[in-house]
């Protein structure tokens, strides 16, 4: 890491730098309407040296799969094949443009069906979308289908979503986006579905339940044919929220076992990068019952030519255009190196790495629902006085491992979610476990050690509640 | 497999300290009748033969990089320096995730919180997110933001007639469950202004529209005020170098789609939604901010901020369910910008008025043709003497690619062509535009 301050970009800015030279202008001059100028500019201004230190140092202050092993929980932090990248930078793509007629961009349009033709046989699913840009938005497209499918079945009064303890955030969050109102549902002493609260939760004015399977305690619903059942009984349709997909590719197709819309995160199953954040690809895909109701336009093929198409009863468009097509072709390019072996191999992968993980910690990191995991497990870190899950994590860098997803899911405490992925050796994940059971060593012996954790960080742990009370948005020259 | 390392020789050593005797074991949970499916998939492929499929799939589409390329409407053709994807493309970037530790994400934070920085003095309001999807779903969630706070009794938001159709299709997506009343304006925006009433929740401005042309928004944000309602401005970031800012005109939230910042057209995605608005709304703002903080010893760090806002700690009480960004996307612009500076972005806002400028004046003297009057940004429409969609067919299969034919979206307007330049049109393709359209008309 580079721990030498980074000055602001505001602070390397010097008048009169330019840091790229443009063309001179080949034709005449036009006036702009002099109170149409604005005032003035405050950008800054460096030279093109200058830039790429700035950026080139800032890049040294991240963890990254590419430098750090990545165990964070439910986001699914694998390698990204280099070559996912070489493919979605051919400037026949780069330079496609989404309103050129669909015969010259048959390429583009070849490659959205062909991913969606794989998707479908992963999922089992009758059809799927390409346009929602993240899990979240393909979330907000599935709920969508739902309350479309309810309404023009003349059930308006369907506007109950079930939604387990231990769901994402996003879950309750889009039901709002969609104006239904959200149940919460139990989990039993197995971290299941509690099917007792379920029954009496499904009446005639439920719209579905979401759920995530395996679940954010990287638990395998084994339930969930009987939930299903009991959903669409009471009239209700099954959401299945794909974030935990990587446990399940070449294993499980979620259609078989009744789900009738689910969204797959592109940028954790399919290995497309995170960016610090995004851009990802919440692809949705649907059984029959709402295929038609698909955000669209989807790509269709007939007669060896290629088309982008609205589904019949689609809920419309989720984003302008098709997608995020750049993290298609990365998508499209990993699907297509795997291949029917390599996609069992990585979900078996996936889930023997957490087992092995599991069982070599599960002595000095409690385990609150001590089942078989599948590709990720949630433990405790408060086993030792004084110590808590954020001071393990804090710990963990120190050692130059990137912490797991903590204090979530939130009916687990102190929560520590490790996911470390089939793209890590056993080498790895035995140095990891070696670290571990040091820091659970340290933790009894030298808690002032963790709670004064990271010590080798270009900033120590930051006052966040400083930073929400007066909040700085914004650099102030 | 060079993505899954470990051999079957670590597998069984693994299996042993687990405790279980076949991998099969693991997934006794799954229901025993749907294990293991056959997919259906095709073999896998070596990265040589993967690579080689996918070059032949992309040199099937017509692209920028191979034509005279004069197409909008949303995505648009700007030089990116070499500098943008040189920076953004390394591994400390690329493969790293959200920003929830922030010890080691100070690279990832400081680079949102100077995005920040730039956006909000182009839009000219007081604080920027760390970006939405596209510029459509910022508008949508802006649209959202000012329902929520103008209460159910502003149900009515005013929208140009004008406004890209895409924006408003995802727009009626996003509103769908609301009882919303969208009402479309035609006349300027600051006539429209006058009918804001004390049901609007908002009216939304674009600048430049949907056709180009740039409405003076100086006389809008008073009416708007006056009604208790807010005004939000969708604008091209790229003449914001150039052009007065929406925020000093009084515009309360501004969105924008910035993939022309420094991202390339990729058949429409990913590009970068932006939003920004003024201090008073800033607790009512969806999505990831990132704001300045300072460690027990008082150095400066940059973290997530006012999380409280957000699905992770609100679940189905917050602002809205985004929980990502366009991260890389948004990091391409922020370098871009950087990289521009002060002049170089003023400088491209320049070339695309004049080089606008002047193939409208070119075309406009092509006979049969006619150009719009009035102010306009980068895109224009044209009468066209003959189909606009016939023109485009015959002059795409020439490698020129001359605009937008608007009956793409409006069936109605068959003789109307919207012509985007920016600075990567050379005179010498303006003039080729001009004579292929003049050969196109007869």
């Amino acid at each position: 890491m580079n721990l030498r301050p980074e000055p602001l970009a505001f602070e390397l800015s010097s008048p009169g730098r330019v840091g790229v030279a443009l063309p001179k202008c080949d034709v005449p001059a036009s006036p702009v309407p002099a109170g149409l100028l604005r005032p003035e500019l405050r950008l800054p201004e460096m030279d093109e040296l200058t830039v790429v230190r700035h950026f080139t140092r800032l890049s040294q202050k991240n963890f990254s799969i590419d430098t750090e092993f990545y165990p964070l929980g439910s986001c699914t932090m694998k390698y990204n094949p280099k070559a996912n990248e070489v493919a979605a930078s051919q400037p026949g793509w780069k330079g496609a443009h989404p309103l050129v007629a669909d015969e010259r961009n048959q390429g583009s349009i070849e490659l959205i069906w062909r991913l969606q033709e794989s998707l479908k046989a992963i999922g089992g699913f009758s059809a799927v979308s390409l346009q929602p840009a993240a899990g979240a938005h393909g979330e907000l497209s599935g709920v969508f289908m739902i309350r479309a499918y309810h309404l023009a079945r003349g059930n308006p009064g369907r506007v109950k979503m079930l939604i387990p303890d231990s769901a994402h955030g996003t879950n309750p969050a889009s039901c709002t986006m969609a104006g239904l109102t959200t149940v919460t549902i139990p989990s039993d002493a197995d971290g299941g579905v509690d099917l007792d609260a379920l029954r009496a939760a499904c009446d005639e004015t439920v719209a579905g339940i979401m759920i995530t399977n395996p679940s954010t305690l990287g638990l395998f619903e084994r339930n969930i044919e009987k939930i299903a059942k009991m959903v669409h009984d009471a009239g209700g349709l099954v959401y299945g929220d794909g974030a935990n997909m990587n446990a399940l590719t070449g294993v499980l197709r979620p259609a078989d076992v009744g789900i009738d819309v689910m969204h797959f995160n592109l940028h954790k199953t399919f290995s497309t990068p995170h960016g610090g954040g995004g851009p990802g690809v919440g692809m949705v895909g649907a059984a029959p019952v709402l295929a038609e109701y698909l955000p669209g336009p989807i790509a269709t093929r007939k007669d060896g030519t290629y088309a982008m198409a609205m589904p019949s009863k689609s809920i419309g468009r989720m984003k302008a255009f098709y997608g995020n097509f750049g993290v298609l072709v990365r998508a499209y390019t990993y699907i297509r190196m795997l291949g029917e072996e390599g996609m069992r191999r990585l979900a078996e992968s996936a889930v023997l790495n957490a087992n092995y993980l599991k069982a070599r910690l599960e002595k000095a990191y409690p385990i609150k629902y001590p089942r078989r995991c599948m590709h990720e497990f949630v433990a405790m870190g408060n086993f030792a006085e004084g110590v808590h899950t954020l001071d393990i994590a804090k710990r963990m860098i120190d050692y130059g491992y990137h912490p797991p997803t903590i204090y979530f899911p939130l009916i687990v405490p102190e929560a520590l979610m490790v996911e470390p992925t089939e793209t890590e050796s056993k080498e790895t994940l035995d140095a990891f476990v070696d670290v571990m059971l040091k820091i659970a060593e340290e933790a009894r012996t030298d808690p002032e050690l963790l709670r004064g954790a990271p010590h080798a960080t270009p900033v120590g742990r930051l006052d966040e509640v400083a930073a929400a009370r007066c909040p700085v948005l914004c650099y102030r020259g | 497999m060079p993505f899954i390392p470990n051999t079957d020789a670590d597998r069984e050593a693994m299996l042993a300290a687990i405790g279980v005797k076949s991998v099969e074991e693991l997934f006794s949970d799954i229901p025993a009748a749907h294990r293991f499916p056959k997919l259906g998939l095709p073999a896998g492929l070596s990265e040589l033969e993967a690579l080689r499929e996918i070059e032949a799939l992309a040199a099937k589409n017509l692209s920028a990089s191979n034509s005279a390329w004069f197409l909008g409407a949303g995505a648009y053709n700007h030089f990116i320096p070499a500098a943008v994807p040189a920076l953004a493309s390394r591994g400390e970037f690329l493969s790293a995730y959200t920003p929830y530790q922030p010890e080691v994400s100070q690279g990832t934070l400081q680079a949102i919180f100077e995005y920040q920085s730039m956006a909000a003095e182009l839009f000219g309001v007081d604080t920027v997110n760390a970006s939405h999807y596209d510029g459509a779903t910022a508008l949508a969630e802006a649209v959202l933001m000012a329902l929520n706070h103008g209460g159910s009794s502003r149900p009515r938001v005013m929208l140009p007639a004008a406004m890209h159709p895409e924006y408003k299709e995802v727009l009626r997506t996003y509103l769908a469950a609301f009882s919303v009343e969208l009402d479309e304006y035609a006349d300027e925006p600051a006539a429209a202004a006058k009918r804001v009433d004390a049901r609007t929740a908002c009216l939304v401005a674009s600048y430049p529209d949907f056709e180009g042309r740039v409405h003076d928004l100086s006389g809008v944000a008073d009416p708007v005020h006056a009604a208790g309602a807010v005004l939000v401005v969708n604008a091209d970031p790229i003449m914001l170098g150039l052009l007065r800012s929406p925020g000093s005109m009084g515009a309360d939230i501004v969105t924008a789609e910035g993939q022309a910042l420094g991202n390339a057209m990729n058949y429409g995605g990913p590009f970068l939604g932006m939003m920004g608005a003024t201090q008073k709304l800033v607790r009512k703002m969806p999505g990831r901010i990132v704001g300045q903080a300072a460690d027990h010893d008082g150095r400066r760090g940059f973290v997530l901020t006012l999380s409280a806002r957000e699905q992770h700690i609100r679940r189905e009480k917050a602002v809205s369910n985004i929980c990502s960004n366009q991260g890389l996307v948004m990091l391409q612009s922020t370098i871009y910008l950087e990289a521009l500076g002060k002049s170089g972005l003023r400088a491209v806002a320049e070339l695309c008025w004049n080089k606008a400028h002047y193939a409208a004046k070119a075309i406009a003297a092509v006979p049969g043709y006619a150009v719009a009057g009035g102010t306009f940004f980068k895109e224009f429409v044209v009468k066209t003497p003959v189909p606009a969609s016939e023109i485009v067919d015959r002059l795409e299969r020439r490698g020129v690619v001359p605009g937008l034919a608007l009956s793409r979206y409006y069936p109605a307007r068959t003789h109307e062509l919207l012509v985007c330049v920016t600075e990567m049109n050379t005179k010498a393709q303006i003039e080729l535009l001009a004579q292929s359209l003049k050969e196109a008309s007869v």
